[in-house]
């Protein structure tokens, strides 16, 4: 799995270049997090937008990511595609993330600089 | 309209990657309806997944055997393995997780059953001959020619 991650207007966004996260991915994915979100801005964007599919290993590896940043910092979602909006909705999790239709969106409509 | 097709994988996250991706690609040729498809995607990889981590936990890994068998308005997907029976041989309830209280208690997993129960219009589950036979069944509206 890769993780892209730039600096945004002081907020991290971390792009996942992958089709999926799944049950083969999310030990990988939890970890590439990690290590991506460790010491940085206080706010994480999570860019889904090449995400067509997760399963529930996913969702935990996403949680897991959320928990890992602690109380002060905080993970939004952006991106979501219709398969992985669905798994959100239904299992709820569209209420404790912020969910984002795009990223521009997430972070006020100012373009990823490269 | 009745047809089958079917295919057979070593229970590994990997492979069963691979299985439920020729299982997506079937469905497809066969202009089932892409948000169905979607749907049908997320039930099947819960119950391989629960194949390759829990009937076969703690064992090398055997085969995951799925046969689709789809008709007028109903998509059947039975999964067959040789791994341990599901606990009491009884399906789990699937219960919503509950999202309340602090962040660091929100659930990592146990969504598996509750998504499955979500998105099927029928499940079977029956234990023989040392074999687990899990049917999942999905209605399905063909798109309109």
């Amino acid at each position: 799995m890769t993780l892209t991650s730039t600096i945004i207007d002081g907020t991290q966004v971390v792009s996942v270049n992958a089709e999926r996260i799944d049950a083969a991915m999310a030990i990988q994915f939890k970890e590439d997090m990690r290590s991506q979100t460790d010491n940085g801005p206080d706010r994480v964007v999570l860019d889904l937008s090449e995400v067509k599919f997760i399963d529930s290993s996913g969702l935990g590896a996403i949680v897991a990511a959320m928990k890992q940043l602690g109380g002060a910092r905080k993970l939004d979602l952006a991106g979501l595609t219709p398969v992985v909006d669905k798994v959100f909705r239904l299992t709820r999790m569209d209420t404790v993330f912020n969910l984002y239709a795009t990223l521009e969106e997430a972070t006020g409509g100012v373009a990823a600089e490269t | 309209m009745e047809e089958s097709f079917a295919c057979s994988f070593a229970a590994t996250e990997l492979e069963a990657r691979t299985g439920i991706n020729s299982v997506v690609d079937q469905l497809r040729d066969r202009g089932i309806p892409e948000t169905r498809i979607g749907e049908v995607q997320i039930a099947l990889a819960e119950a391989v997944n629960n194949v390759v981590e829990h009937a076969y936990a703690g064992n090398a890994p055997g085969d995951v055997n799925i046969r689709c068998q789809l008709e007028e308005e109903k998509l059947s997907i039975l999964i067959r393995d040789a791994g341990a029976p599901i606990p009491n041989e009884q399906l789990p309830a699937g219960e919503a997780q509950s999202l309340e209280g602090p962040m660091e208690d929100l659930p990592e997993g146990g969504f598996g059953w509750f998504l499955i129960r979500e998105l099927t219009s029928d499940i079977q589950y029956e234990r023989s001959e040392g074999e687990n036979n899990l049917q999942l069944s999905f209605e399905i509206q063909m798109r309109s020619a």
